[in-house]
């Protein structure tokens, strides 16, 4: 099993770290870099608990390798939040009851604000088409789409987001 | 005393959460850890014939291979008395995904290599994937000295009801399946065990009962509780599921005593997927005996429930509560309930959010339904010649200890149908009905009772808890801040803040100086834990009652501080006055540290402002409602679409209507799931056809509607909260209402009946063969 130096900035900060071949981008996230924020829900690319933004798009973190993001910014649950407590998405998770038991949540976060990236001013079809690849077993989604919804009245995806979105478009 | 029950306050355990700062067990690092990987059957049942894991072992980075003869002394997984299930397979396997061996390595990806290099042959034996095959004549016993694969059998009833179904003016047969799911938490089975020589065992584990597992875990090793330490932190998700125990959490613990070492197992989804227990998979055989009118004379039930692979120590107790509850809301002279569990070679069964009482849910209100078809006669106008009325309740079951408590079941069908238009959606579907290129629609109903605030501790026992009560510990800091601890064990329900609201309405501390702990058998002083809706009606009254406890002892500091006397100080909005006057007056913060000061205190009186209380309920409660449930049916691809789902749900007391609508909506959505999408499947080999979530259907958020939710609220005298219990409502209500709707949708067609899931192909056929007939 060979191994690779990679370079990946996350949450702007950067980092260095070896890596072997096979290593999954949320294990190195976790394991290797210390931020449990992201979880892993299935080994099938189903559920999206493992979502983080790479480069300005959203992606399922189980299904990249690591080797695969060198030179690359990631930007994680962890980073979500700037100056502020919580971005506008977790402070509307937070008002509208969009989390239960919370392990879902920085999947369907992250999700939500690579949405409102997109789409600044989603309707319910947009926001439950935008996270369809994150399953939650708690909320019945419902209350999700309200979050998401107050999210886009209140600032949209936030700081930390948007700054990343520039950066990744250099 | 304050507003703070029935407040719609945001959530304390949010801000970690939504941050990634919540503590998962995954999330969990020890130094040393060590990862642990299963080697599991990929037959559905056969013998062992050899088992070679020397290659495995010989892998860099691997510590050890162990199967079941390598671990003498190592306790059986928590079963059913009789049939206790090995951690590891010993000699035959008995369904797919079945512990063979395990594998410890230094990290997770080299464990997994090491266990594909077990190489074990296997004997095939015949494999029973379904009860038919099971209890076919000269079918293979499937568990160790058993002779029949029908390990259970009771009947409940001293009457078979054969009279009475016999000499009603009609009488009609039912068969009903409740098809097998998956609870599927979004979290798998996650567990980290560190056993240290001289002081004990420390295990984190996804439980929703940590001193339940703390006190079968001492029993099972042979340690002191006192060494134990079970330490539930942030939990993803459980329903039940997580209340049963898994070979991991025994494997983990004896394998760190041998190594040293913590050892950590994180199960894949595809694991989860046959090795956390699967729920519902009853059958039943019902014959109703009812008059012209619909009034119901005469049940008799038969139930049979597929038990899995190993019966299930949770599971086993299903089909008894399933009997208890097949009478439903309604006034039934006659019940004869009896059941049969069985095992089958499949992963074993145990509970799933309702467990046992969606199941009897269903069957009743499918069966009202059938009998209103037979009838020619609507289905609501059958439901209200039987339901119980309020003046009736608290109503004795036949069951001996099943009483429901005061509801309103005719008032909840009123205030659902004030949120209908009955009549526009009846033109509705007949409009459709006629009009080839319009979906059809349809329109289900669903009247349910089910049991909550579980429960009384004899029943408890039954299940091998210690009780069925729930402990508080409520503790004023010399600053006036408070801490609960509280033995129910959270994993969504929102506990940190219901129970602050609670103490803050009590005893008028700021809300936002409460902190809540639970989880740890270290810090928690006893408990028994979260499931059967018992969070509010007896982990809430617990604290209750531990909350007034404490406001007595700091009245009376207060009226020794105020020199008055006790009965005329009161306590407002956390402040202690002589009734009728401004001043003086003392605060709760005051107070509190009066009560570390001993040579300020009245003669005799201990230190300190904390009190422990304990709640034990001297009866179930008994959650109602009445659902509704529009479909809509696409006639080209037979898809059935939820248009509207409406809720009316008496939980007694809400005490968090933001939670409350949570837990609504969450049941909902697993309910319509169960009528629409989901179903674990075998093959005739005892392969599952649903073993990861490409093959199992859990819902996405554009599967699902939006929900109405509504309260009628009829306080419980059985709490001092008034709460009923909310957590499985939504999954008890929800199948039958969605299949009522899709049968009425049909119902033209000649169709009496669909068996869940609803799917599109089912459907389908439905619609051509009426058609093409």
């Amino acid at each position: 099993m060979s191994h690779h130096k990679i370079r990946l900035t996350v949450n702007g900060v950067a980092t260095e770290e070896e890596v072997e071949s096979r290593r999954l981008l949320v294990h190195h996230l976790r394991d290797t870099l210390g931020l449990t924020g992201t979880h892993v829900g299935c080994d099938t690319s189903s559920c999206g608990a493992c979502t983080v933004i790479l480069d300005g798009v959203t992606v399922k973190s189980c299904t990249v390798l690591a080797v695969a993001t060198d030179g690359s910014e990631v930007l994680t649950v962890e980073g979500l939040a700037a100056e502020e407590e919580l971005s506008p998405v977790q402070e509307g998770f937070r008002q509208c009851h969009g989390l239960q038991c919370g392990y879902c949540t920085p999947g369907m976060v992250m999700s939500a604000t690579g949405l409102l990236m997109d789409d600044p001013d989603p309707g319910e079809a947009e926001i439950r088409a935008g996270i369809e690849g994150n399953l939650c077993r708690c909320t019945g989604y419902a209350m999700i789409v309200d979050s998401v919804r107050w999210a886009a009245e209140h600032g949209g995806p936030g700081a930390a987001a948007t700054e990343h979105a520039n950066r990744a478009s250099r | 005393m304050g507003s703070m029950i029935g407040a719609a306050v945001v959530r304390k355990e949010d801000p970690a959460l939504l941050t990634g700062r919540g503590t998962f067990v995954e999330d969990v690092s020890l130094p040393g850890t060590v990862h642990m990987a299963y080697v599991r059957s990929p037959v559905a049942h056969a013998r062992i014939v050899s088992l070679d894991t020397s290659a495995a072992a010989a892998e860099p980075g691997v510590l050890g291979v162990w199967t079941h003869d390598d671990l003498p002394g190592l306790p059986p997984n928590r079963s059913v008395p009789g049939m206790e299930r090995p951690c590891l397979a010993t000699g035959t396997v008995r369904f797919v995904g079945e512990c063979v061996a395990v594998v410890v390595a230094t990290d997770r990806y080299v464990a997994a290599d090491a266990a594909g290099l077990v190489e074990v042959e296997y004997d095939d034996l015949p494999v029973m994937a379904t009860v038919d095959a099971a209890t076919a004549e000269g079918a293979t016993p499937i568990l160790p000295g058993l002779e029949s694969n029908v390990v259970l059998e009771q009947v409940l009833s001293a009457t078979d009801a054969e009279t009475e179904l016999a000499t009603a003016p009609h009488r009609l047969a039912v068969r009903l399946r409740n098809q097998r799911c998956a609870a599927v938490p979004m979290e798998p089975t996650v567990c980290l065990a560190d056993w240290q020589q001289l002081t004990g065992l420390t295990i984190y584990a996804t439980t929703q009962s940590p001193h339940h597992m703390r006190n079968e875990m001492a029993q099972w090793f042979g340690l002191p509780q006192q060494q134990v330490r079970v330490i539930a932190p942030d939990v993803g998700g459980g329903f039940g599921a997580k209340a049963s125990c898994y070979p991991e959490f025994l494997l983990t613990s004896e394998l760190s005593r041998r190594l040293r070492r913590p050892v950590k197992y994180v199960e894949s989804r595809s694991e989860n997927m046959t090795s956390m227990v699967h729920g519902r998979a009853q059958q039943h055989e019902v014959e109703v005996g009812f008059d012209d009118d619909g009034r119901l004379l005469a049940l008799r039930v038969r139930i049979t429930q597929d038990c899995g692979g190993w019966p299930d120590a949770t599971g086993i107790g299903l089909p008894t509560l399933t009997s208890f509850m097949s009478g439903g809301c309604y006034r039934i002279p006659v019940i004869a309930a009896s059941f049969r569990s069985v095992v089958t070679n499949t992963t074993p069964v145990g509970s799933y959010r309702g467990a046992g009482r969606p199941e009897a849910s269903f069957m009743i209100e499918r069966v009202v339904d059938h009998v209103a078809a037979e009838l020619g006669r609507d289905p609501l106008d059958v439901r209200r010649v039987n339901l119980i009325r309020p003046d009736e309740m608290p109503y004795a079951t036949q069951f001996e200890g099943i009483v429901y408590d005061e509801a309103d079941y005719p008032g909840c069908l009123d205030m659902l149908l004030s949120h209908l238009d009955l009549p526009a959606l009846r033109e509705q579907q007949a409009e459709r009905r006629d009009d080839p290129t319009a979906p059809l629609l349809g329109i289900g109903f669903s009247v349910f009772v089910e049991m909550g605030g579980f429960g009384p501790t004899p029943l408890f026992e039954q299940f091998g808890y210690v009780g069925g009560w729930e402990s508080a510990n409520v503790r004023l800091n010399p600053d006036g801040s408070a801490v609960i601890k509280v033995g129910t064990s959270p994993h969504g329900q929102g506990h940190q803040t219901a129970f602050a609201q609670i103490l803050a309405d009590r005893l008028g501390v700021d809300f936002d100086r409460i902190t809540l702990l639970h989880g740890d058998t270290a810090t928690v002083q006893e408990g028994i834990g979260t499931m059967g809706s018992r969070g509010a009606p007896v982990g809430g009254s617990a604290v209750f009652k531990a909350a007034d406890k404490v406001r007595a002892k700091a009245l009376r500091i207060a009226a020794h501080m105020l020199e008055a006397d006790e009965s005329d100080v009161e306590l407002v909005e956390g402040t202690f006055r002589v009734a009728g006057t401004g001043s003086p007056s003392v605060t709760l913060g005051e107070v509190a540290l009066r009560s570390l000061k001993p040579h300020l205190l009245p003669e005799g009186m201990d230190l300190g402002l904390e009190e422990t209380a304990h709640h034990e309920p001297s009866n179930l409660s008994y959650p109602s409602g009445a659902h509704c449930c529009v479909v809509e049916i696409d006639r080209e691809t037979g898809k059935v679409s939820v248009l509207r789902y409406v809720a009316v749900d008496d939980c007694g007391t809400v005490i968090n209507p933001l939670l409350a609508t949570g837990q609504i909506h969450g049941g909902l959505a697993q309910g319509i799931a169960q009528a629409l999408f989901e179903e674990v499947t075998y093959d005739g080999e005892g392969q599952p056809l649903a073993g990861n979530l490409v093959g199992y259907t859990v819902p996405a958020a554009g599967d699902l509607p939006r929900y109405e939710t509504h309260h009628l609220v009829t306080p419980t005298s059985f709490n001092p909260l008034g709460a009923k219990g909310l957590g499985e409502s939504g999954a008890t209500a929800a199948p039958q209402a969605v299949v009522n709707a899709v049968v009425d949708a049909l119902a033209h067609l000649g169709v009496r009946d669909v068996e869940m899931p609803c799917t599109p192909a089912k459907v389908w056929a439905l619609l051509n063969s009426a058609n093409g007939s």
